[in-house]
Order: C-alpha cells, then structure tokens, then sequence
C-alpha cells in the first residue's frame, strides 16, 4: 500500500508545482518601479522638438504613460483600444515614442490616429531604460502624487482596460 | 645638423605617441573586460534564457552602453547592479539574492539533496537487517532436512 503511495504523492505535489508554473508568464516580469515615484525626465515633444515635456508637469493629475513606437508591430494591435479610452476622455494619455524616427513616429499617428495628449520623443531610449522598459507596448498609470501605481506590459486589451485600468483610475481619482 | 635633431624629435615624438595609444588601448581592454564579467551578470529581459553579454538584441545593447557609461564615471560594480535592479527588478540578477522569498530557490536543491540521502541511508540500514536476519529457523531448518532427506546437522549454505 504505502509503496505506491510515495510515488503517487511526489507526482501530485510536482503536477502542482508544475500546474502552477504553466498559469505563470514569464514574460511579465514584476515591476519593482510600482509604488515608487515615477523616474523624472524631460525630453522633447515628438511633435514640436523646441518644446519639452517632463513627468512633473501632470503633478495633481492621474494619468496614463503609454511606450510606442512605430517599427512595434504589437502597438498597431493595441491602439485602437486607447484611441477609444482617450475618446472616453477618462484619462489623459501621454505617449513615450521609444527609439523611433521622428518623422516614421508622426507619420504612423497620422494613419492611425492619435490618442496622445502628446508624445514625448526618447530617442536614444535612455528615459525608457530608467522606467524599466523592456519590451514595447508598455503601459503606466501614475497617481496624483506622480506614483507608479501600474504598469502593463504587451499590448493593453479592452479587457484589461475594463478589468484593472478603469478600476484602478476611478479608484486614483477618488483620493485625493 | 638641425634637420636630424627635427628628426629624432620627430621620431621621439610618433614613439610617445604609440605608447600613449598602447595605454589607452589597455584602459579600454580592462574597461571592456569588466563591463563583459558584469554584463555576464544581467539577464536580457528580451531573451530571457540569455545574458546581456550574450544577446544582440537592442535593448541589450543599449543597457551593455549603460554598464560601460557607468564603469567609465567609476562606478563600482555594486553601483551598476544596483541601477538595473531599481528598474528591472531582481529578475535581471542571474545571482538571485538571498531574501524570505528565495530561501527555497537557495537551500531547496541542498533540502532535497539532504532528504535523498536520509532515503538512502535508512533504506541500506533495512536492506541490512533484513539479510542479517537467519533466513529459516533451526526448527525450519531441521524440517527443510527432513524432506530433503539429509541429515540436518548439514551447514546452512552462505547467502551471496
């Protein structure tokens, strides 16, 4: 009786074990940024290179900082659902263009349409580096104290809009 | 006479020159030989089963610049860990550090490792106290003779 049995536990535990880990991706690595104050910057408007855009100048607000690019296939796929957010007008949305052409960058807006407030233009990826960018589209949403409270990695479905962004800004926006 | 004396200082001068190339050149191999051992350190987030230092992939590139920019302002190697882990978190680390939650991840392997002996040890303790055992009693024994037809004074045969 027992004989079998020790085979038949070592099984079970590892089948959890393993189970678990399938449920698991590792693509989605936890941000240690949430929670912490959002790196600082200032760069360039995407748009207008004489003007600057820095994450202080949102102090007060709650808003959403999305990476794009033009050469990220996965951000095509995740547009249209911010173009319905920022029509929603629940939250503003500023757009990080992450080692793009500035003219590739204005030209894939004009396509698909622009849900930005604006983009700030990181050319060389450097303020993508101090926000733990890793790999395009990522998503931020930041508190009225300019806190990291989210971040998405991968492209942003209207069920994640539905399930944990709009939540969590209604949320944000009743703190003051 | 003038000419040569330009000469040698001209000669002089292409020989400083060389070997102030030759100590740049140094700087730069031991420069780039750490920034390879740190960067043997960091895991690519886009290929995760890669290090920076293996992987050709942008971002990795651009964090291998960051660890050399880094190095070159003189900054210690705690430093540049330090910097990737305040964005990218202890994944990055290829060296997990020792904290509550990787207390399994460490000792782990040495528990199971430890349980496996324990196993082993107790199952040779059985094995050996069931071959020490007499395999049949004198009274088996003397049966086992009886029907065997020898006489039972016969010694009992060796086990292997």
């Amino acid at each position: 009786m027992r004989r079998w049995l020790w085979p038949l536990g070592i099984f079970l535990v590892l089948a959890v074990f393993l189970g678990v880990g399938l449920t698991l991706n590792p693509r989605e690595v936890p941000s240690p940024l949430i929670g912490k104050p959002a790196p600082q910057f200032e760069l360039p408007l995407l748009h207008d290179a004489g003007k600057t855009f820095t994450q202080k100048d949102l102090l007060g607000k709650v808003w959403m900082l999305n990476v794009w690019a033009s050469w990220c296939a996965a951000c095509r796929d995740e547009h249209p659902v911010l173009v319905d957010l920022a029509k929603s007008g629940v939250v503003p949305i500023y757009g990080l263009n992450y080692k793009d052409k500035r003219p590739d960058g204005v030209a894939w807006l004009k396509r698909f349409g622009d849900p930005y407030v604006l983009s700030a233009y990181d050319e060389k990826g450097r303020v993508g580096i101090d926000y733990g960018v890793y790999g395009v589209p990522e998503t931020y949403v930041i508190d009225k104290q300019g806190v990291i409270r989210y971040k998405h990695i991968g492209v942003v479905t209207p069920r994640d809009v539905k399930e944990k962004i709009l939540p969590l800004i209604a949320k944000l926006n009743e703190n003051t | 006479m003038k000419i040569r004396k330009h000469w040698i200082l001209l000669i002089f001068l292409f020989y400083a020159w060389g070997a102030a190339q030759a100590v740049h050149a140094a700087q730069d191999a031991a420069l780039e030989r750490r920034v390879q051992q740190l960067s043997a350190e960091l895991r690519c987030l886009v290929c995760q089963n890669q290090s920076l230092a293996d992987s050709n992939a942008d971002l990795a590139l651009d964090l291998k610049n960051q660890v050399r920019e880094q190095i070159e302002q003189g900054a210690s190697d705690r430093q540049v860990i330090a910097f990737m882990t305040e964005r990218y978190g202890d994944f990055v680390l290829y060296r997990p550090p020792l904290k509550a939650t990787t207390l399994l991840l460490w000792f782990g392997p040495v528990l199971l490792f430890a349980g496996g002996l324990i196993a082993l040890f107790m199952r040779l303790r059985r094995r050996a106290q069931t071959l020490a055992a007499p395999v049949l009693s004198a009274e088996e024994r003397a049966r086992a003779a009886a029907l065997l037809g020898e006489p039972a004074t016969r010694r009992e045969p060796k086990l292997p």
